[in-house]
């Protein structure tokens, strides 16, 4: 009875969900439903099956380069990318067998046999999802020796380092940067062995072709593209992360600040955060030189003569409460206003605004809304 | 014999003279022979315009082994002659033209006529006799017939009639072309495209290039019957720079149809508009893959995308688009005037019709022919291509060029067609057909295919950029006598996997030439491994060069072109050679008049 009753629950199940065209498609012998133009790989996210892929990022459109993530499907003769192949009705996939991961390994080493494999002083190590599919599938590139790239590190700018040798052409760098940012500054150039990402011409990254918003560096997956300026000081495992929202507008993007003995050494990306995915300008990335500055004020300064002189924040209220409050009885609420930035928070902005209208009773009240 | 002047008078009105001017006519230098014939028959006191008429331009015949040709013809009698140069003009005019008695030395020879004879052309059947640059000559001959035909039909049944003809596409993959236009008259969105794929790039291979140079407006007009039946207004040729003859008529030809009202708006006067734009490729082999040229032609770099979606659904700028190769598309017109009946007559079961092949390598007849599917391999080299060079044993086949794979003599006998040359491990590619015989090293020759598909991949994706470079290599080291045990192993499982884990048809049929030569030569590569030994003695680190006492005559030319002083002489002596000095470079050999080094 029971049996039959959670039967006819299924079948009422699935007819809904196909009423609402959904399709049905079979992974690892899982059943499930997705929408039509999923591909495999996000359905398998989706119900929690592992595929292990490098080009493949969330903010970006299906690659399907690197071919890690192939899978198998009933009655295809070859393995498919799962990344780019969309789901159909019925599909049986098959992600995991020994043909599968020998297909896979054989792409893993390939790509070992052209990167310099010097994890022990790699600034990725630890954070790497080539030294994880290697350690995963046990493989190195020892079996296919032959000409590698030996090209210089290329630190023409103050922000990013460019190691080609470990570069796997995942493209993830080029596309970030055409497709999410639209900047054009990188683009995989030459044939063959020799295709790498590279800028026209071969330039050096200057403000003229590069907005160093570091995006590219955010999507790499192995240390060929790191932040310059963290270079050395930690590596992930070492650091520890603390998400906060950018002050520097009032778009409100997420990041972690990594920080190692006090100290925040770099930002990295939070691809989940709701505001931005990940995406970062050169401020967010990059503009963090402030936090430990020298020069950062630390308390309000009054001006006494020609000179700013240090003071408590209670010295200082007291005395912008009593010259707001002499102007508005000498002159009337409405000759005074403030003016807000907006690196604050939209709570700070929205604090301000109540407090102009209720307690000054005054209207005046702006935000510059520009950085 | 008439007298001297009536002739002269009486054979002029009837005199076309027909040069060959495709691009491997040119390089043989029919330009100038082609203004001698003008320049002799003026001296002749015959009228400019008259010359103008009579001497005309085609593109190529094929038979580029015997460039420059010329046809003759007087009276409506044709006599061609081979191996022009303008000196040889004055005396054909002289003899031929005025006197009326062919030069009887420089005509043509049995070979000219085996050549032609098995061949069965509907492609290339005008090219070599109309003038490409002539619009007129082209309509004379029933040109755009086909495509005011379909204009009296719906587009359905435009592409019912090619379904049933059976055509596939000839570009390489062989799909059903009837089926990839209703895919695409199918498929939502607007507008739509059609693309000529004229980016050929298979060394070798020049049978596209051949049919725009000799017969571009079939190509458009192929083009326009296309694209009425799948509802395109909007056509591309794709074609590559390396082609500028190619271009410049196919340029001449889409302005003087535009003229004629068969390309722009309302054209053939009914309410289908449609026109043609020429996108020129820089050079990228990779781009004659589809969706790469899609990419290139929207301004990308050129790089395969996985399918699907197919670009019958997504294509160009994202809308449904039909990609078809010069080959097919030519065809056509031929197909709507003479019915799909009478092109699947032609062919076997499920190859129907003709193809064009580029035979070039060791064999007596290079050039390029047109024969029915499922012709045996025999017959297209022996009968049609004469056997091997210096009647050398033939060794294999290469087919499909660069992506393609081996056939050994062994297998002479099998027929021609997609699915056989599928099931022995080739396939028919673009039809390019490069001959072996015993002095080929197929290690050598299929280090020689993968080098040029290594260096022509585009990056993209793992097992082509990086695991045709490993293969390459252990190639490279076999034939530099450094291959190891289990190499042909390694070899093997590198190609396979590379085959089931490229991207695009590109890296999955790269290996085939390696793959295929290991099965059908393995014992080759055995010997080059474990005996050292090249056995068509091609690859020059395995040689071991010694001097024959028997042949040698002592006159110390090996020993003047020997740049390691490997080599021992004195006069009245014969030379010797010291293996530990020898460089291997060969100098000795290519110096000895005798054959004395061995």
């Amino acid at each position: 009875m029971k049996h039959a009753r959670l039967m006819q629950y299924c079948s009422e199940y699935w007819e809904e969900a196909l009423s609402e065209n959904k399709i049905k498609i079979t992974i690892n012998g899982i059943e499930t439903l997705c929408d039509r133009d999923d591909t495999i790989l996000k359905v398998a996210k989706k119900i929690g099956v592992k595929i292990p892929h490098l080009c493949n990022d969330k903010r970006l459109e299906p690659y399907g380069g690197c071919r890690l993530c192939i899978v198998e499907v009933k009655g295809v003769p070859r393995p498919l990318p799962a990344c780019t192949t969309p789901a159909t009705e019925n599909m049986e996939i098959i992600t995991d067998n020994d043909s599968i991961r020998k297909l896979r390994a054989n792409l893993i080493e390939l790509l070992l046999s052209n990167h310099p494999n010097d994890c022990m002083r790699c600034e990725r190590t630890g954070d790497c999802k080539l030294q994880n599919l290697s350690y995963e599938y046990g493989v190195d590139g020892s079996r296919f020796e032959g000409e590698k790239w030996d090209l210089p590190i290329r630190e023409d700018n103050p922000f990013i380092s460019y190691e080609p040798n470990k570069c796997i052409l995942c493209g993830r760098c080029t596309r970030i940067c055409n497709e999410v940012v639209m900047a054009g500054t990188i683009e995989l150039t030459g044939r063959g062995f020799n295709s790498m990402p590279d800028t026209a011409f071969k330039k050096p990254r200057t403000l003229e072709n590069c907005e160093f918003c570091g995006q590219c560096v955010s999507t790499c997956p192995t240390g060929a593209l790191t932040d310059r300026k963290g270079r050395g000081k930690g590596r992930s495992y070492d650091l520890k992360k603390i998400k906060t929202t950018c002050s520097y507008c009032g778009t409100g993007c997420n990041f972690y600040l990594n920080v190692r003995d006090g100290k925040v050494v770099k930002v990295t990306s939070d691809t989940d955060a709701p505001v931005n995915q990940g995406n970062l300008c050169i401020k967010g990335r990059y503009g963090y030189d402030f936090i430990h500055s020298e020069d950062r004020i630390k308390t309000p300064l009054i001006k006494i003569g020609d000179k700013f002189v240090e003071a408590a924040w209670d010295e200082a209220l007291d005395l912008i409460a009593e010259k707001f409050s002499s102007l508005m009885k000498k002159h009337g609420n409405e000759s005074v206003g403030a003016f807000s930035s907006s690196r604050c928070t939209n709570e700070e902005n929205f604090l301000l605004s109540k407090f102009v209208r209720t307690v000054f009773r005054s209207n005046n009240v702006d935000n510059c809304a520009r950085v | 014999m008439p007298a001297k002047k009536t002739a002269k008078k009486a054979d002029i009105k009837d005199l076309v003279i027909r040069v060959c001017v495709g691009t491997g006519g040119l390089a043989a230098g029919s330009q100038e022979v082609m203004d001698e014939f003008g320049s002799q028959l003026k001296s002749h006191g015959i009228k400019a315009e008259i010359v103008k008429k009579c001497v005309n331009k085609t593109g190529c015949r094929g038979f580029c082994a015997k460039d420059v040709l010329a046809d003759v013809i007087l009276n409506d009698k044709s006599e061609t002659y081979q191996l022009l140069t303008p000196e040889m003009v004055s005396r054909i005019v002289e003899e031929h033209i005025v006197n009326g008695s062919p030069v009887k030395e420089w005509l043509v020879g049995p070979e000219y006529h085996a050549f032609h004879d098995k061949q069965t052309k509907i492609l290339l059947k005008q090219c070599g006799h109309i003038d490409p640059e002539d619009i007129d000559a082209y309509i004379k001959i029933g040109g755009y017939e086909g495509a005011r035909k379909i204009f009296s039909l719906e587009p359905s049944e435009v592409i019912e009639e090619i379904r049933a003809s059976g055509l596939r596409g000839r570009g390489g993959a062989g799909f059903l072309t009837g089926l990839k236009w209703e895919l695409c008259s199918k498929a939502e969105g607007s507008p739509k495209y059609i693309i000529c794929n004229a980016d050929e790039g298979d060394p070798g291979a020049f049978m596209d290039r051949s049919v725009i140079e000799g017969n571009p407006h079939s190509v458009i007009e192929g083009m326009v019957i296309g694209g009425y039946a799948i509802g395109a207004n909007y056509g591309y040729v794709y074609i590559r720079a390396e082609y500028p003859l190619a271009i410049q008529r196919l340029k001449i030809a889409i302005s003087d149809a535009r003229k004629k009202g068969f390309l722009g708006e309302n054209i053939f006067k009914t309410k289908f508009d449609f026109d043609i734009k020429i996108k020129e490729g820089a050079g990228a082999f990779i781009c004659g893959e589809e969706t790469a040229l899609i990419a290139s032609i929207e301004g990308k770099r050129g790089m395969p995308r996985a399918k699907p979606p197919f670009p019958a659904h997504k294509g160009l700028w994202g809308k449904p688009t039909v990609i078809n190769n010069v080959e097919t598309l030519s065809t056509l017109p031929t197909i709507i005037t003479q019915g799909a009946k009478w092109f699947s007559s032609i062919g076997t079961e499920k190859s129907k019709g003709t193809k064009v092949f580029a035979i070039t390598g060791k064999i007596k007849n290079t050039g390029l022919i047109e024969v029915p599917m499922g012709m045996s391999l025999r017959e297209i080299v022996y009968d049609i291509g004469g056997g091997c060079e210096k009647n050398c044993a033939l060794k294999a086949v290469q087919t499909g060029g660069p992506s393609g794979g081996c056939i050994p003599a062994s297998h002479i006998d099998m027929p021609v067609d997609y699915e056989s040359l599928m099931a022995i491990g080739s396939m028919m590619g673009s039809g390019g057909m490069v001959v072996m015989d015993d002095t080929t090293c197929m290690v050598d020759m299929a280090k020689f295919f993968l080098s040029f598909t290594q260096n022509e991949s585009c990056g993209k994706c793992t097992p082509c950029r990086i695991g045709t470079k490993r293969m390459l290599e252990i190639l490279t080291r076999i034939t530099n006598g450094k291959g190891r045990e289990g190499d042909i192993e390694l070899l093997l499982e590198l190609g396979n996997s590379i085959k089931l884990t490229s991207l695009c048809g590109l890296g999955m049929s790269a290996p085939n030439p390696v793959l295929s030569t290991i099965r059908f030569f393995r014992d080759e590569y055995e010997a080059h491994i474990r005996d050292g030994i090249c056995p068509a003695a091609v690859c020059k680190a395995l040689r071991i060069y010694t001097v024959s006492v028997e042949l040698c005559k002592m006159c110390g030319k090996c020993f003047k072109a020997c740049p390691s002083a490997a080599i021992a002489w004195e006069k009245k002596q014969p030379a010797k050679i010291d293996k530990g000095k020898c460089i291997k470079c060969g100098a000795c050999y290519e110096a000895c008049p005798f054959n004395a080094i061995l």
